[in-house]
């Protein structure tokens, strides 16, 4: 049955220019209007259409007017439902989208703006099988997350987003397409085991402490400051003394992470090499550099220097 | 990589509100229906409901199935035991309320409780086969109130409110759909026949019957639903004229009047008609044939056939409120001349029954010699001085009726002074019979029209005397002239219980007037009415096709107009700029026109100049205007909302030149 309403669904988008003018991605922000909302009655509202087809004719039949009336006022608060179901939609603005950081196979998520001038409620939001509820005050954005499953590294694509409503009754859906005009990155999978990086780094000339370009910022003087930290020369324009605060003491050494030095694999095997390496990297503090065809980061650690890392290993060809 | 199939997950459980305004939904229709239920599963099924409340706030989830379906025999097992079947009009919506309760047992997700809220709707229209008055359908009307706030609640995502405020966008949605519904309302086509089943007539209700014997009347003289509403078309005749005629009964077996109807249709009796009244009554449904008529009609209204005794015969019974027009004679001659038969008839009682009615009977003719109207005077002399009372609850009467009546007990009300007087006439060798119909009424003056309540039906006689025809008599009025003066609450005196006494009566006749209206205007609305709609412009019978396409052509029209507010979209305003027009307005009217490509602060610079009482006024005005337009992007509210308020309290005093 379900596969049956997905092929009449295709067939319908394939012959019908209206339902596929918006299959083209659109740039944002995307405003909904009267040419792109559809209204269709739910499950619920035919059987509740037979209802009243029930209570009109056993009404008529009996000539009683006060249940004609009753029914009659029914089914023009169930047609003012309609419009109330399409207002819902109209004039609601996308704003912009925002994704966060995911492996390959792990879902991203991703943040929708959705900012309206009017208040609205129980407006849905569909990706794939990811569904959720929002609602909106009027001249406030709401931001809606939603999970995209992700399968490959690199740029993907944002797919469709089904944006719907059942307000005020359930009665009546009405519906819109949003196809964003925009991709989102999904880092590589790393391997799962393999050997450590090549020892060149662990070098001596790595193993100093506080190497200069760790300096990391000034603070206020607290008891036990060695003196020789005091940035002297800082100090005299300011109320206090003021510290030169370094890094962690390096541990451990410094990577330096090569493309080159991983000939004989392929490309996607040496990207989840470098990846799991970076990983290890991160979770250790570790400084590294990472070397790419095309691409140099120099060394440093934290989250973004990770996550420029890892930016550059998905965007490899 | 595949995506894993959708996983069927149980639909989550409804959050508290939504399940409360079910409840609520289903406690609303059940108070709709609880006054025709017996009392003893009135009260089970509010404890059931209130149980399952009760049990749903301390735990979600669903009542067992072994407490539910023991529940529904006994449910079933109930009401075949009360009411003898599970069809009907009765058992069927008490069947219907139980399982609606059944079914708020059952709730816990947002489909059960769409089921149940569209059970819910048609168990509320169940509720209007038992009363269709005004306060009925508008009861059912804010039982939908709870029904489409449960709807607006099992949406997902919505603001928090209060319960009593949930229930408001409902009734904003109702009330932007009664134009729509009223305009559907009139044009629905109606059937002229039903397509299945007669109307259901409905358990017997009280009102007249085609048969009557004394203490029949009891229970009808304690209902004051109304019976039949008359407006005149000049004014109404005297109290004590207000005779509406219905059963003419000539049989009597000893113990009860019957009324005959003739099988074939006999020509009326010939009448000569005095002066004569037009009027037109609305009649309850009665689900009985017989129309009443004041006194004596001169012609049927249409579907309906004067009968033998001038009474009035509907085609079909009234199942739903009718409204005929009819013109009357208050002074007449009826059948000036008696055939034979009909002689023989008016005069045959049964054998063997009430000797001491009929000693009395001859003794008077002996007295009187062939003057039937002083016999009929010495009855009437005899009911006034003979020490007879009139009560709503008189002793019982033995075999012979009437002798017990006259010279026993004597206390009864008009059917045992119709009965006995008949009687008495009867045996006296006057032709005679016995008519029930209603007297007397309450004069609505705000809506011109007389309110004829149940409690209003009446029985009185009448003596066929030469010369002067078939004459009524009223023997109550003998022995109770209040009655037909005052009317039945006035003859009862204080027999009558505190819910009727005088000033609530009085409340609720005036109150009449809007349930008349509501019965001419919709409960009587019917396939007639409907063809009538179209004659104030010019076509005199609407068909059903007519009609077909004024709906259509309305429902587009409303569709229209309910499209352009769906698409209304407000164009973000500058509301300091409407607020600086407000004031050029006003200037406006006093010469000082801002011209095209004038700036602000000039134009305003310049109407200070004009106006010098009010410059410093025009100044601050001023000044405000440019700092809130240039000094800031995004000017405060507060400060926008002051301005506009200066602005709109400026005034341009007159200029003293």
């Amino acid at each position: 049955m379900r596969g049956l309403l997905q092929r009449l669904q295709a067939w319908a988008e394939g012959r019908l220019p209206a339902l596929t003018r918006y299959r083209r991605s659109e740039n944002l922000p995307i405003e909904l209007h009267r040419r792109r909302i559809y209204i269709v009655p739910t499950g619920f509202g035919l059987g509740f259409a037979v209802l009243l087809l029930v209570m009109l004719v056993g009404a008529l039949n009996y000539a009683n007017n006060a249940a004609l009336l009753l029914t009659c006022l029914l089914g023009a608060a169930s047609a003012t439902s309609m419009l109330v179901a399409f207002r819902g939609l109209d004039g609601l603005r996308l704003a912009h989208v925002r994704a966060g950081h995911a492996i390959a196979g792990e879902p991203i998520e991703l943040t929708l703006a959705f900012d309206s001038s009017r208040p609205r409620q129980a407006i849905r939001l569909d990706l794939g099988h990811a569904s959720t509820a929002f609602a909106l005050d009027a001249n406030a954005t709401a931001n809606v997350k939603l999970d995209l499953p992700t399968a490959r590294r690199g740029w993907q694509e944002l797919p469709r987003l089904r944006v719907w409503s059942s307000w005020p009754l359930g009665l009546f859906r009405a519906w819109s397409w949003l196809h964003p005009d925009r991709s989102v990155l999904v880092w590589p999978r790393p391997e799962l085991a393999g050997p450590p990086p090549h020892a060149v780094a662990d070098d001596a000339r790595h193993m100093r402490l506080h190497q200069g370009d760790e300096l990391a910022a000034l603070r206020d003087y607290r008891a036990g400051d060695p003196q020789r930290h005091i940035a002297w020369k800082a100090s005299a324009h300011h109320h206090g003394l003021l510290v030169k605060d370094f890094e962690q003491p390096q541990s451990r050494p410094h990577w330096q992470l090569d493309w080159r030095q991983l000939h004989g694999m392929d490309n996607e095997a040496r990207i989840a090499r470098l990846a799991r390496w970076l990983g290890e990297a991160q979770a250790q503090h570790r400084n590294c550099s990472l070397w790419l065809p095309g691409t140099e980061v120099p060394a440093g650690n934290g989250p973004l220097h990770y996550a420029r890392c890892m930016n550059a290993l998905a965007r490899l060809p | 990589m595949t995506m894993p199939p959708p996983r069927k997950t149980a639909a989550p459980p409804i959050d508290d509100r939504a399940f409360d305004l079910l409840s609520l939904t289903m406690a609303a229709v059940f108070a709709l229906h609880a006054p025709h239920l017996p009392w003893w599963l009135s009260v089970a099924l509010a404890i059931l409901l209130g149980w399952r409340w009760w049990q749903r706030r301390q735990r979600i989830g669903k009542v067992p199935r072994w407490l539910k379906l023991p529940l529904l025999a006994l449910l079933t097992l109930a009401v075949i035991v009360s009411y003898g079947s599970i069809f009907g009009r009765a058992p069927g919506a008490a069947l219907a309320i139980g399982l609606l309760v059944l079914k708020l047992l059952e709730s816990e997700t947002s489909r059960d409780a769409r089921v149940g809220i569209g059970f819910a709707c048609f168990v509320l229209m169940a509720a209007l086969l038992f009363d269709q008055g005004l306060l009925a359908t508008s009861m059912v009307a804010l039982g939908l109130l709870p029904a489409l706030a449960t709807l607006r609640a099992l949406e997902p995502a919505q603001r928090p409110t209060s319960l009593p405020r949930a229930l408001l966008p409902s009734l904003a949605l109702l009330a932007a759909a009664l134009p729509l519904t009223l305009f559907a309302f009139m044009l629905v086509p109606r059937l002229d026949s039903p397509l299945w089943g007669a109307p259901a007539a409905g358990e017997a209700r009280t009102g007249l019957s085609d048969s009557m014997s004394p203490g029949d009347f009891t229970e009808l003289l304690i209902d004051d639903h109304p019976a039949l509403r008359v407006s005149f078309d000049g004014a109404p005749p005297a109290p004590d004229l207000r005779y509406f005629r219905a059963y003419v009964m000539w049989d009597y077996d000893g113990r009860r009047w019957h009324y005959v109807a003739a099988r074939h249709p006999a020509a009326p009796a010939p009448a000569e008609a005095g002066s004569t009244i037009g009027y037109r009554i609305s009649l309850e449904p009665t689900h009985r044939r017989m129309l009443p008529t004041l006194d004596l009609p001169l012609a049927a209204p249409p579907q309906a056939r004067l009968q033998q005794d001038r009474e009035v015969l509907a085609d079909k019974p009234v199942n739903a409120p009718l409204s005929y027009r009819l013109r009357s004679a208050l002074r007449y001659r009826l059948q000036p001349t008696l055939d034979a038969r009909s002689r023989r008839l008016g005069l045959r009682l049964p054998a063997g029954f009430n000797p001491r009615t009929r000693a009395l009977a001859m003794r008077w003719r002996q007295r009187y010699g062939s003057d039937d109207a002083a016999i009929v005077q010495a009855a009437l002399s005899l009911f006034h001085d003979g020490g007879f009372r009139y009560t709503l609850a008189p002793a019982p009467l033995g075999r012979d009726a009437v002798d017990d009546f006259l010279f026993s007990t004597r206390e009864g009300f008009c059917e045992h002074y119709a009965s006995a007087f008949t009687v008495l006439m009867r045996d006296a060798g006057i032709p005679a019979r016995v008519v029930t119909g209603y007297q007397g009424g309450y004069w609505n003056r705000l809506g011109n029209y007389l309110l004829v309540r149940n409690s209003d039906a009446h029985a009185w006689s009448e003596v066929w005397l030469a010369g002067r025809g078939w004459v009524r008599v009223d023997p109550t009025a003998a022995a109770r002239p209040q009655r037909v003066t005052q009317g039945a609450a006035a003859a009862a005196g204080d027999q009558l219980a505190w819910y009727r006494s005088d000033w609530l009566q009085g409340l609720r006749n005036r109150w009449d007037i809007v349930n008349r209206w509501w019965d001419q205007g919709v409960v009587g609305f019917d396939s007639l009415r409907q063809r009538g709609l179209l004659t104030p412009f010019g076509i005199r019978d609407t068909d059903t096709a007519t009609l077909g396409v004024l709906l259509a052509v309305s429902s587009a029209l409303f569709i229209a107009l309910g499209m352009a507010w769906a698409l209304l979209r407000r164009k973000p305003g500058d509301p300091l700029r409407d607020a600086l027009r407000g004031i050029e307005r006003k200037l406006a009217r006093r010469g000082i026109v801002r011209r095209p490509g004038e700036g602000p602060q000039h134009y305003l610079h310049r109407a200070a100049r004009a106006l010098p009482g009010q410059r410093e006024e025009l100044a601050a005005l001023m000044k405000c205007y440019l700092e809130l337009r240039y000094a800031q992007d995004e000017p405060p509210a507060e400060s926008l909302r002051a301005f506009r308020r200066a602005a709109g309290n400026f005034r341009v005093a007159s200029v003293v030149k």
